[in-house]
């Protein structure tokens, strides 16, 4: 076991994929530029000196470029982890995402596959609108693509290796305040979430939900940043007397709807947190899946928590406001069972 | 190939494509002007010079992108007739198994990647082929086909910046037919060409007559030997011109019949036809036997086609991610 931060298991498992697999290359911006950062948050730092410059391809910005190439290169036998800077550039590489790489295998009656990660850090830092966006909704809503989005070190590693042996385009999304970056790329209001990480090689499957804490008053459904605010509020919540069990789906496509719904039935409430904007995100589909299939296990309406429906504000006080807190966890959780 | 078609020279086989083309996409406008075909159609006929020059001397395990106008690129590039025409007939036999249509014909066990419609949305995809190309130390090398549409897309300047920078064994292709569907090229540029966007990325770029094959295939072996040769890409804008409209029922009310009339008079087949009989040694009765050939190969193709498999209605739910989920 080795203890390290986001940052630190997301460089191991790349590293590690590299060695394995020579079809395996990290490009995008400033990624292995010397004296650089090694990427926006220092994921890739240093692996330009271990593996060359030719696999850690720095990219001119061209974000369009970037999630070509990644798509190309994977059609024709390599397998791609791309990145950048800020998820809000994703929106940049619109179509290569949703019309090349989404749609590729399916056009092509399943004979073409498309084995590339985009990997990129999104959440609310004080940065303003356009660095803060949790655009993972935009990407649930394809099909084609698949969306991972860890929260602790372990997962980090494990689920970023899966999404490189994967034959299909994976999204892999990072919280800017979760990765444990040092140095300079820190951030003044991270939270420093080490974990430990096994020394022997491990892979986590998509699709399996991970139980973050044990409770049979509400399910709490969240992920990224919002595990923690989750955990948090289910911590000052047992001292009034209240249990709540928080569920990380790790994995947004494919998503775990049993585990969720076996908690459902056992606590009766669910709860929906997420720092996407609150219309029509993935929280919504869930909302919208339980009413489907597990109504008459729920007592009281499904309660979702999400960024209010605006862009994302740059005062921190806004943007405390807008981005779901432990507070607002808090008192919806309290409405929650007096409803 | 047949084994008759195989005794042709170069130029001839070269020929004998070129009418494969022209009399596939004719029998695709009848078919689907009598109904028999869903969809719609963006049609080849007039640039089939352009799509052979290119691809005639490119291994199969080269690679090619194409548009929502992929026909003769795939037809070039190896893709079977047989499987082109059962794909806009929407049967399982098809070269996308029905679900890919008119627009994004291709078989990447040939090298042609499933054609990309988005206008420009391929020229990326292509770098990351050439990409991927060189970082496996191949010495495959991809043609990119685009039209001067695609030329003013976004995607086409980071491409080519990134081609250059790489020095990546890419061939841009760019066919300028004057028109991205109703607007034509001077409407929506203000430079004289697209190659001499060429020099802005530090490659070479030439305008070549593209209803000459010869001309295009010789600009072609050119630029197919710099990709090979690690020298990097080239951009090529092969002057063309389709002599139909641009989808289906288009009376093209935006060019004149003058201009029209005076492309039809450059047509590609014909003059590969003139080149055949005054220099390249064949009497009208070879280019007859060619043309018969070819007809039978599509009266073949179509009889294939039509009684393929429909596909079931659940089919759609699979080949959403690759080996399943
Ligand atoms: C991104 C995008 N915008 C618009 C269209 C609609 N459209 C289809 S073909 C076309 C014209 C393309 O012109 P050009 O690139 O010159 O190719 P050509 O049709 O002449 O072969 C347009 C606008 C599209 N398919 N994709
Ligand atoms: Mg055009």
């Amino acid at each position: 076991m080795a203890t390290m931060t986001i940052a630190e298991a997301l460089r191991q498992a790349i590293r590690e994929e590299m060695h394995r697999d020579a079809r395996v290359f990290c490009l995008g911006e400033d990624i292995g530029v010397e004296g650089g950062f090694g990427g926006a948050f220092t994921v890739t730092l240093g692996l330009a000196e271990e593996f060359g410059h030719e696999r850690i391809l720095d990219t001119p910005v061209s974000e369009i470029l970037i999630a070509g190439a990644a798509v190309g290169a994977a059609i024709s036998g390599m397998r791609p982890i791309a990145d950048v800077q800020y998820g809000d550039f994703l929106f940049c590489m619109m179509d290569q995402l949703v019309n090349q790489a989404a749609k590729m295998t399916y056009m092509s009656g399943g004979t073409v596959k498309v084995p590339m990660v985009m990997r990129s850090p999104v959440g609310a830092s004080t940065r303003g609108a356009q660095h803060a966006q949790s655009p993972e909704g935009f990407f649930t809503h394809v099909p084609g693509l698949k969306v991972v989005c860890p929260s602790t070190a372990y997962d980090a590693k494990g689920l970023l290796k899966s999404a490189v042996r994967d034959d299909n385009p994976v999204l892999v999304f990072e919280h800017k305040l979760l990765y444990g970056s040092k140095g300079a790329r820190s951030e003044k209001t991270a939270l420093n979430p080490v974990g430990e990480v096994p020394d022997e090689e491990y892979l986590i499957p998509f699709g399996k939900a991970a139980v973050r804490r044990e409770g049979k008053d509400i399910t709490l459904v969240a992920t990224l940043l919002m595990v923690y605010r989750a955990l948090q509020a289910a911590e000052i919540l047992e001292g009034e007397g209240l249990s709540i069990e928080v569920i990380d789906p790790r994995t947004l496509v494919p998503f775990d709807y049993d585990t969720v719904w076996e908690s459902v039935r056992k606590t009766s409430r669910l709860m929906i947190v997420e720092e996407d904007n609150r219309r029509c995100g993935w929280g919504a589909e869930i909302a919208a899946r339980a009413s489907e299939e597990i109504i008459y296990y729920l007592d009281a309406p499904i309660r979702r928590i999400a960024a209010y429906d605006v862009p994302i504000p740059f005062a921190p006080v806004m943007e405390n406001y807008v981005v779901p807190s432990v507070k607002r966890i808090v008192e919806e959780a309290r409405k929650l069972v007096e409803a | 190939m047949t084994k008759e078609a195989n005794k042709l020279n170069k130029h001839q086989q070269m020929y004998e494509l070129m009418v494969l083309i022209r009399r596939y996409e004719e029998t695709i406008s009848s078919l689907f002007l009598e109904g028999e075909l869903p969809g719609t159609i963006h049609q080849y006929q007039g640039q089939e010079a352009c799509a052979v020059g290119m691809l005639f001397d490119l291994r199969k395990d080269d690679y090619m992108t194409s548009t929502h106008r992929p026909a003769g690129h795939a037809l070039a590039k190896g893709v079977s007739v047989e499987s082109c025409l059962a794909e806009m007939f929407a049967k399982t036999t098809g070269c996308c198994k029905g679900k890919g249509g008119s627009m994004h014909l291709g078989d990447i066990s040939c090298g042609a990647v499933p054609a990309i419609a988005i206008v420009g949305g391929g020229i990326p995809v292509a770098v990351g082929i050439g990409l991927s190309c060189k970082m496996r130390r191949t010495d495959t090398v991809v043609v990119c086909f685009f039209g001067d549409g695609a030329a003013n897309e976004g995607a086409f300047h980071e491409a080519l910046n990134g081609a250059a920078l790489w020095n990546l064994p890419v061939i841009f292709a760019c066919e300028n037919n004057l028109y991205a569907a109703s607007t034509c090229i001077r409407q929506a540029m203000k430079s004289e060409s697209i190659a001499q966007r060429a020099s802005a990325y530090g490659i070479p770029g030439e305008v070549v007559d593209g209803n000459d094959v010869l001309a295009v295939n010789r600009a072609a072996l050119k630029a197919i030997e710099r990709a090979r040769g690690n020298e990097g890409p080239s951009l090529l804008e092969l002057e063309t011109y389709r002599i139909v409209g641009h989808s289906r029922s288009d009376p093209c009310g935006y060019r004149t019949r003058e201009e029209e009339k005076a492309w039809r008079e450059k047509d590609p087949i014909l003059r590969m036809e003139k080149y055949l009989l005054e220099h390249g040694g064949a009497n009208p009765e070879d280019l007859e036997k060619i043309q018969k050939n070819v007809e039978k190969r599509i009266e073949h193709a179509l009889q294939e086609a039509r009684s393929a498999p429909e596909p079931q209605a659940e089919d759609a739910l699979q080949d959403v991610y690759y080996g399943g989920e």
